[in-house]
């Protein structure tokens, strides 16, 4: 597979260029908090920062509860059908 | 004009007839022009109840249309639309009637307008659609359709209970406004919470949608939870218990959407997410509520559809759909890693994407109700989405890792309803006037002002921030092969296994009892047999047969004497 074409996101640098515009487009969001004047119907918004500390955090949130969850839930792919199909027959002890 | 008293659902059904009779072009032909006829249709119609007639006692009126119903029976129709054209390859009869019966019974479900009729649509629903499932021809989709339809007719029978109470508390069928304040109103909101997938009677969803056909998943994620939720806009607004119901229906799946493997499953995890948006802006129950509600149905219809056409044409290409097998798609599928991309923003409601414009109706209408809990869960939800729908889907399939896989974009009918759906996705969001003039209330809401554009910005920038941040650091969960319990385990594990272990020990009581009653009964026979053996002769065992045969002889001739006497 040597002579495969390179595409867009097989150099590294397009993939850099692509956080950059994120982490620049993020700043400047941050930024404009300052200058925008909003008009508020709860308390909290008047925080610096609210929303976007709200979705950062939430989403840290999400992803360590989630694999935390995957500590107790999950099981291999065919849990249900290992159970499910292969020992139909033998519930019961019939005479 | 006899042309208005055709109900929506009749055009589609006579279209499944006619499919099951024709062939090749001719039924494409015939499949695609039935939505688009029966939507001119539907669009001519003034509202009023245009078909209604006495049954027993009661007045039936199988078709009132008005704006709240006829949100929900325009958006059926372009999801019809959409939804024929991305199966247009397919040569299967069974799936095509299937479809075209579970759309038509969609719209006869929401323009019904008394209980019974709607009863009758919502069992027409679950037989209908099973076989979008069934379809796949797998011992798996069977016994995920068989669960399905067994929850789906659960929910028919407790509404049909429902609708007798109702009948007898109120002598009417009309359906209205019913509340929570009696036996009927408790047992019709269970039957709509089973078809809406409230929490713990969500399983369903997530348990069959994946497993239903590539073209059937589209059909099915339009249908039947908007039913159900155009069902509790009609008979519970402002009912408070669905705010708490709805905001837990859009925390809870985000965990599960996170870790599951499946991508499609992973889209029936945010379609309840979605749900719970609408069963939030139903509880509230203020115009500006209401009309958020109806319109992120209809948004999401349409976002919702998208989304699984393109996991759908990633499954049909590959035939895989395990975010752990796939990646880098983005090489050969640009076209529909572009649509998907599109899809996650409406869903993820970016603005100037349709998401946008009705969610943060909802949203706003929360905390004008005061419901600051709520709005702080909702805009936790929104942010959610975003990590699980618009970027964990486009980025384990089309980015991410390298697979290897080098499949090519969908065939162009796939492609075209990918991209209608696509295009209706920005058009609403970049001019929202259109949709909200069909809404039922006049609020005069604008979504885009700056402080509102700016927050929701925010918000999900930094979510992709958060996503970007633990994807370096390595702490985002990998994909895994692995199934996830969920409330199902309940059914399809613990109770199975009681039940089987509870019979298992009657069975063996059973048997000890009955060997010991035999074992008993041999013995007092042995016993008295020895008596009698040692007592009389005549009963004795060893006495022979042939002896009783005598006096059997003997008595019926003794009758026969006796009957000449008289």
């Amino acid at each position: 597979m040597k002579n495969e074409k390179k595409y867009l996101f097989d150099n590294p640098e397009n993939i850099k260029r692509v956080l950059y515009i994120l982490y620049g487009c993020c700043a400047a969001l941050l930024a404009l908090d300052f200058v925008m004047h909003r008009h508020i119907t709860h308390s909290w918004e008047n925080l610096w920062g609210f929303y976007p500390l709200y979705g950062f955090v939430g989403c840290v949130i999400l992803v360590f509860v989630a694999t935390w969850l995957r500590t107790f839930l999950m099981r291999d792919e065919d849990y249900y059908e290992i159970k499910g199909t292969k020992k139909t027959g033998d519930h019961y002890v019939d005479d | 004009m006899w042309m208005i008293e055709i109900p929506a659902f009749v055009p589609f059904f006579i279209g499944a007839l006619i499919t099951t009779l024709t062939r090749g072009s001719l039924r494409s032909t015939i499949m695609v022009s039935v939505p688009i006829i029966s939507a001119f249709h539907l669009w001519m119609i003034p509202e009023g109840i245009h078909l209604q007639f006495a049954f027993f006692d009661y007045q039936l009126t199988p078709y009132r249309v008005d704006k709240l119903s006829l949100m929900f029976g325009y958006v059926f129709h372009i999801a019809a639309l959409i939804g024929v054209i991305y199966s247009l390859h397919l040569r299967d009869t069974m799936q095509q009637v299937s479809a075209m019966l579970y759309a038509g019974s969609g719209l006869g479900a929401v323009f019904a307008g008394d209980l019974l009729t709607l009863f009758i649509f919502w069992e027409l629903l679950a037989f209908t659609s099973v076989f979008l499932i069934w379809a796949r021809r797998t011992q798996r989709s069977y016994v995920a359709g068989m669960r399905y339809l067994i929850i789906q007719v659960l929910s028919g029978v407790i509404l049909l209970a429902g609708t007798l109470f109702y009948a007898a508390e109120n002598n009417t069928l009309a359906f209205g406004y019913i509340g929570l304040d009696s036996v009927a109103g408790w047992l019709i909101f269970i039957a709509f919470g089973i078809k809406c997938a409230f929490p713990i009677v969500h399983n369903w969803l997530t348990d069959a949608y994946p497993e239903a056909t590539v073209t059937g998943t589209v059909f099915l994620s339009a249908f039947t939870t908007k039913v159900a939720v155009y069902a509790l806009a009609r008979a519970y607004p402002g009912t408070e218990l669905l705010v708490y119901i709805g905001a837990a229906m859009t925390c809870f799946p985000i965990f599960f959407a996170v870790i599951e493997n499946d991508l499609r499953r992973v889209l029936a995890y945010s379609l309840i997410n979605q749900v719970g948006f609408m069963v939030v802006g139903i509880g509230i129950g203020t115009a500006l509520a209401i009309n958020g509600a109806v319109s992120h149905a209809f948004n999401d219809v349409i976002f919702k559809g998208l989304l699984f056409m393109s996991m759908g044409s990633v499954l049909h290409m590959t035939g895989k759909i395990k975010g752990s097998e796939l990646g880098g798609l983005y090489k050969t599928m640009p076209k529909t890693t572009i649509l998907c991309i599109i899809g996650a923003a409406s869903i993820s409601a970016f603005p100037l994407f349709s998401g946008f414009v009705s969610k943060s109706m909802v949203m706003s209408a929360a905390l004008e109700e005061g419901f600051d809990w709520i709005w702080l869960m909702l805009l936790f939800a929104s942010a959610g989405v975003f990590h699980h729908a618009g970027i964990k889907i486009p980025y384990f399939a089309f980015f991410a890792h390298d697979s290897g896989i080098r499949a090519n974009d969908p065939p162009k009918n796939m492609l075209l309803a990918m991209a209608i759906a696509a295009s209706l996705c920005i058009a609403i969001g970049i001019y929202p006037q259109a949709l909200y003039e069909l809404l039922p209330y006049d609020t005069g809401y604008n979504p885009y002002d700056a402080t509102h554009v700016l927050a929701q910005t925010q918000l999900l920038f930094f979510s992709a921030l958060a996503f970007v941040w633990l994807n370096l650091k390595g702490m985002y969960p990998p994909e895994l092969r692995s199934t996830n319990l969920d409330f199902e385990w309940f059914y399809r594990r613990a109770f199975p296994s009681v039940l089987k272990n509870i019979f298992t020990s009657i069975w063996q009581v059973d048997r000890t009892l009955r060997q010991e009653f035999k074992l008993r009964l041999a013995m007092y026979l042995t016993y008295i047999a020895e008596k009698n053996n040692r007592i009389s002769g005549l009963l004795s065992r060893n006495y022979p047969s042939g002896n009783m045969a005598l006096w059997v002889a003997v008595v019926l001739a003794s009758y026969l004497f006796l009957s000449f006497i008289q």
